[in-house]
């Protein structure tokens, strides 16, 4: 590949005040989740009989899950439609998938209330639960991300193994393994990007199914045979916005120019995207006549429009106009909005939506369950920035190598 | 516009769901592995004979090692202030519903597992922990289970409860139908205790012929519905009453299995694992055909 950009680990200081901040948020959260595994689900969390999930499901699984969307599509994107522009953006997104699936399963883990049967599912099979398919499918796709990340670590390590005193006779051996390990990875590595894009999709989807079986549980303005459809969709619309705005903030926190040439491109798909899952959504909203739901004022109409009006419809417009594809700031804060969407859209459909048959209280999460929220994903940026510090993931501008030159090896004119 | 009943909701439901699946699976049949054999069990509730003694909660308890007081204390009537719910040491509790025919006599409901003929909790449970025995009973094992609480969700009747407090083992609780007994010839312990014979115990098909002789006999007594005797897909325990049943506690369910739709999209996409595999295929073609084309295009550009 003709570049003049190379993903290389990236040299700033590690401690900075937002990371010592980070630090703190992340430690706040390990002691309730030791409370938690103390003391029991009841001591730390909000959670009763009549609302058996709360924000670990709906926060950390559910828009986790679809948070870490960045993965398969720039996987798909880039690989499978073969668009070599985009590779820049691929390697970032990866490393966010697989940090994003790993505290889903963390996620996943405290929240179960047997979490030492955690691997159950494994030998126990129930093929007709959703949540089963979901279960299996996030362990698979979390294997396929790690092997999807394994040729950064060879990258890295490569000709560089350099252990100390007893265990130098072992530099040799392990140095040629990996040189073995990333000729067999390259080879073989189609197969586990399209198994990665296969079971994205289908566990995607599926999460949009789990709450198909709550029934009239769930308010009519989400609930809909068409869930995992509409979920699936919303997932491959945000891909590109957390690429985006993740790639535009890591720029900024190392001190580097956004790649808007990339970003920009990138962003085109966007809107599009947006606009075939509105016309889902509404398309649905219309057949059924659930819109006639709006006309009350109730939370959950609130909640309703504001997802769609600033999560959907505003970017949607925001993401057709030149200005904002070219303008890093606008472009940042459109991707911010799909974001806010989305989340806000599997907070709504697992908790607002939500209505026990025989509810004497309300839901609101607890101080507990929010800190470990935000533990995870504090510590989830802090293992980005060491990642990104310490392996080759963005790419950097090499030096000696001008746009005129690269273009000049390809011997097409500018 | 009339707002859509919940009935409408669930129907329409189900036939997008259908179209989904390209009607390959029938949503009933689709359901888990049901042994609904002619001989299964259950009770039919009478609620205009109940008086609230309560006895049965205190049996029920008993049979089932949960923690509990004398029975002499069940006598107290103030509990009927509030409307309970099925707890971790409570698998069965009685209600009481204000009666405008007949003030002095409140309609009292008793609350338990319905142990549904197409459950929802044994399709959604993730490991199978779940599942339905020939005579009726929905039960739950307690070494296959990992707390996920889908079943609670999944619950049309909002019945399984979780114990949040324990650290360690928490278990999902729910009546039983008492399954441990009926095995050993004994029957339900609550049914046992009844002194009023509000609750019958017996082969479903000969219970729903009394259910409907009884409002046949006495069509002043009853309201001509047997609720769970088509409620979604039917369940073991069916109740006889005296006013609405929206009026004593009971939602209002579709006849439709409540796993159906979440079931007919599970084995459409699933049908053999012939969707996801054609995907996979479908995604490496256009992957090598794309391959081949910058290839090609690159080569054309260097010649």
């Amino acid at each position: 590949m003709h570049s003049m950009m190379k993903p290389e680990p990236v040299s700033t200081k590690f401690f900075t005040p937002g990371v010592i901040i980070l630090t703190i948020l992340a430690i706040n959260g390990l002691v309730f989740l030791g409370l938690r595994f103390f003391f029991g689900l009841g001591a730390v969390t909000n959670l009763d009989n009549q609302f058996p999930w709360g924000i670990w499901i709906a926060v950390d699984v559910a828009a986790g899950v679809a948070l870490a969307a960045g993965g398969f599509t720039t996987a798909a994107l880039g690989h499978i439609m073969h668009q070599e522009d985009y590779h820049v953006v691929i390697r970032p997104a990866l490393l966010t998938a697989m940090l994003g699936y790993t505290f889903v399963a963390f996620a996943v883990f405290i929240d179960l209330g047997r979490w030492y049967f955690i691997w159950h599912p494994l030998i126990m099979w129930n093929g007709n639960s959703a949540l089963f398919e979901v279960g299996l499918c996030v362990m698979a796709y979390m294997t396929v991300l790690y092997i999807e990340f394994l040729p950064i670590i060879t990258e890295r390590f490569m000709n560089r193994v350099n252990l100390r005193g007893i265990f130098s006779r072992f530099n040799r051996p392990l140095d040629n393994f990996l040189h073995k390990l990333d000729r067999g990875l390259s080879k073989t590595m189609f197969v586990f990007i399209i198994l990665g894009v296969v079971l994205s999709c289908l566990h995607q989807s599926s999460l949009g199914t789990l709450m198909v079986i709550a029934g009239a549980k769930i308010h009519p303005l989400w609930q809909t045979p068409i869930l995992p459809l509409l979920f699936l969709l919303s997932a491959i619309a945000l891909g590109f916005p957390m690429v985006i705005f993740e790639s535009i903030l890591s720029s900024r926190s190392f001190g580097l120019k956004p790649e808007m040439d990339v970003l920009s491109k990138l962003a085109r798909y966007i809107g599009p995207l947006l606009g075939i899952y509105l016309a889902f959504k509404i398309g649905d909203m219309v057949i059924r006549g659930t819109y006639i739901y709006l006309t009350e004022f109730t939370t959950e109409s609130l909640m309703f429009s504001i997802e769609l009006l600033f999560g959907f419809i505003i970017p949607l417009r925001m993401l057709f106009s030149r200005k904002v594809l070219n303008s890093p700031r606008l472009l940042f804060f459109a991707s911010v909005l799909v974001i806010f969407g989305v989340l806000l859209n599997r907070i709504n459909n697992f908790l607002i939506a939500y209505t026990p048959l025989y509810p004497t209280t309300q839901y609101f999460p607890s101080f507990g369950e929010l800190s470990v929220t935000a533990g995870f994903v504090a510590f989830e940026v802090l293992c980005f920035r060491f990642f990104v510090k310490n392996f080759p993931i963005i790419s950097l501008p090499q030096k000696g190598i001008t746009p005129q030159a690269k273009y000049a090896i390809k011997g097409v004119q500018p | 516009m009339a707002k859509p009943s919940r009935r409408d909701f669930l129907k329409q439901s189900l036939a997008i769901g259908g179209m989904l699946t390209l009607g390959n699976s029938d949503p009933v049949q689709a359901g888990p592995e049901n042994i609904l054999s002619e001989d299964r069990m259950g009770v039919l509730v009478d609620t205009t004979v109940c008086v609230g003694c309560r006895r049965c909660e205190y049996a029920c308890k008993k049979a089932h090692d949960l923690p509990t007081s004398e029975l002499e204390t069940y006598a107290d009537q103030s509990v009927f202030e509030e409307m309970r719910r099925p707890d971790v040491n409570a698998l069965t509790v009685v209600n009481a519903f204000g009666n405008l025919k007949n003030p002095e006599m409140p309609y009292m409901v008793k609350v338990q597992c319905m142990h549904c003929n197409h459950p929802a909790c044994v399709s959604a449970c993730i490991v199978g922990a779940f599942t339905k025995q020939a005579n009726g009973s929905v039960i739950w094992d307690t070494d296959k289970c990992i707390g996920c609480r889908y079943c609670m969700v999944a619950c049309p009747f909002q019945v399984p409860v979780f114990e949040y407090h324990k650290a360690l083992n928490p278990k999902i609780k729910k009546c039983d139908f008492c399954f441990e007994r009926t095995q050993q010839g004994q029957i339900p312990a609550c049914v046992e205790i009844c002194p009023m014979e509000a609750l019958t115990y017996g082969r479903f098909y000969e219970l729903n012929k009394l259910a409907h002789d009884k409002i046949e006999d006495e069509p002043d007594r009853y309201v001509d519905h047997i609720y769970g005797g088509s409620e979604v897909g039917g369940t073991s325990w069916i109740y006889l009453a005296g006013t609405e049943f929206g009026d004593l506690g009971f939602p209002e369910l579709g006849n439709n299995p409540a796993p159906g739709v979440s079931e007919a999209i599970q084995h459409g996409v699933f049908a053999y694992f012939i969707p996801p595999i054609s995907f996979y295929a479908l995604l490496g073609g256009v992957m090598w055909l794309n391959k081949n084309s910058k290839k090609s295009e690159q080569e054309s550009a260097n010649a």
